[in-house]
């Protein structure tokens, strides 16, 4: 396991307030509703003060337009639960990466049709590989890049020459 | 912090915000007019990326300037007399060649400048310049590409990226000049000392557009004045569209 999932995983284990990392596991990335804001690694942090909830997230990219969303699902999904006060903090540093994504958000990711960063071949730069991603439809490594950016910053568009299908592939960041 | 420099790190940021916003709007123009659907989706990736920027360093001059103001006021309530952005940041769409050029100018820049800008003693900068860094990566990448493949590609696209060259040229000289104000703070540890920059985005540019097969123009003419309020026409009418729906309607939500 990568150590920064390795420093992620033992916090939330040894957090006071593990209840409401559960809890929070209900609010999903809006732009991929199969990751939850913890598989993604943009939840940072929660801690109670009392009666006050403060919980830190942080942007995957600068122009993130899901980061409001985000931060009002998580007062709803808490309000739901009879918390009252909460504060939800944006927390720029360190810089979110793509290594902070979970093991089961990786899965996750696949089984939704997105490649994950590590099904990407090595390229030169450490940037987004011209071809063989694997295809999370049919397995094949047959594949181009089709687009340096997809459907948000976080993705760029790969085409499969062996199903034929368009995929998105989570870049590398 | 000492009010001086307090006072100069929030102008730095302010102009930091408007060279991104001003960027980050222009180049949003682009959507629904790219060549073709994939790289319009990229022109409003790299869009999104600058007016991601330029809220953090609004953000962060609301909370210095601790009057009140918000972002917002930062970005849709100043004329263009306040607007502090470097003039190649406004200057229009123009054709494909032409955006990419100055993209191409502007990545190879920030290439330079946000590592710099990452030592600041200024957690803030330093934070939102770690955060850019990584964007602009993936930016340098495309902007390189576009410029290789249209200088060294038809007789048509070479022309059009040759004119874009040169007459963006002159308008690059501004980005490596500093005032009282920057140059205090570089001194200080919090600013970037932007003129130590200059040779090696020069090489890094000469490469390029050699391996493009595209001239560097001769530095005959150089135009300045965006860093003290003083613009080229295109900015009043981005303002106007920018602007207009805030002005509009104060404090509408939806
Ligand atoms: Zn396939």
């Amino acid at each position: 396991m990568p150590e920064e999932q390795y420093h992620r995983l033992q916090q939330r284990d040894t957090s006071e307030v593990k209840e409401l990392w559960d809890l929070l596991d209900e609010v999903k990335d809006p732009e991929i509703p199969a990751l939850s804001i913890w598989d993604l690694g943009i939840l940072r942090d929660i801690e109670r003060q009392g009666e006050h909830i403060i919980v830190t997230i942080t942007p995957t990219y600068s122009g993130c337009p899901a980061m409001d969303t985000i931060t009002e699902d998580v007062k709803a999904a808490l309000n739901a639960k009879g918390y009252e006060s909460i504060e939800v903090k944006m927390q720029l540093s360190p810089a979110w990466s793509s290594e902070w994504m979970s093991l089961e958000g990786r899965r996750k990711l696949r089984n939704y049709g997105v490649a994950p960063p590590e099904d990407a071949a090595d390229s030169e730069d450490g940037l987004t590989p011209d071809a063989h991603t694997l295809c999370p439809h049919c397995g094949s490594r047959d594949t181009r890049l089709i687009s340096e950016f997809g459907s948000t910053a976080c993705k760029a568009l790969f085409q499969c020459q062996a199903c034929k299908e368009t995929f998105d592939y989570f870049k590398k960041i | 912090m000492s009010d001086t420099i307090k006072d100069a790190t929030l102008e730095y940021a302010v102009r930091l915000g408007d060279d991104a916003n001003v960027l980050g709007h222009r180049i949003s123009e682009w959507v629904s007019r790219g060549p073709f659907l994939e790289e319009d989706i990229a022109y409003a990736n790299v869009a999104l990326d600058y007016i991601g920027r330029a809220r953090m360093f609004y953000g962060y001059a609301a909370e210095l300037a601790n009057d009140g103001r918000t972002e917002d006021d930062f970005a849709y309530m100043r004329d263009d007399r306040q607007y502090q952005n470097l003039l190649l940041m406004e200057l229009p769409r123009e054709d494909f060649a032409y955006s990419q050029v100055r993209q191409l100018f502007i990545d190879i820049y920030y290439g330079l400048m946000l590592p710099e800008l990452v030592k600041s003693k200024d957690d803030t900068l330093a934070a939102i310049a770690a955060k850019a860094i990584k964007e602009t990566r993936y930016h340098l990448r495309r902007s390189r590409d576009w410029v290789l493949r249209l200088g060294d590609g038809t007789e048509e696209s070479h022309r059009r990226t040759q004119r874009a060259v040169d007459s963006l040229w002159g308008y690059t000289h501004e980005m490596f000049e500093m005032d009282d104000t920057e140059q205090r703070l570089a001194d200080s540890g919090i600013g970037v000392d932007i003129t130590k920059l200059r040779d090696e985005w020069h090489r890094q540019v000469s490469a390029i557009l050699a391996e493009a097969t595209l001239n560097l123009p001769e530095d005959g003419w150089a135009v300045r004045g965006g860093r003290i309020g003083y613009h080229t026409e295109n900015l009043g009418h981005l303002l106007t569209e920018m602007q207009f729906v805030h002005r509009s309607y104060p404090g509408c939500q939806w």
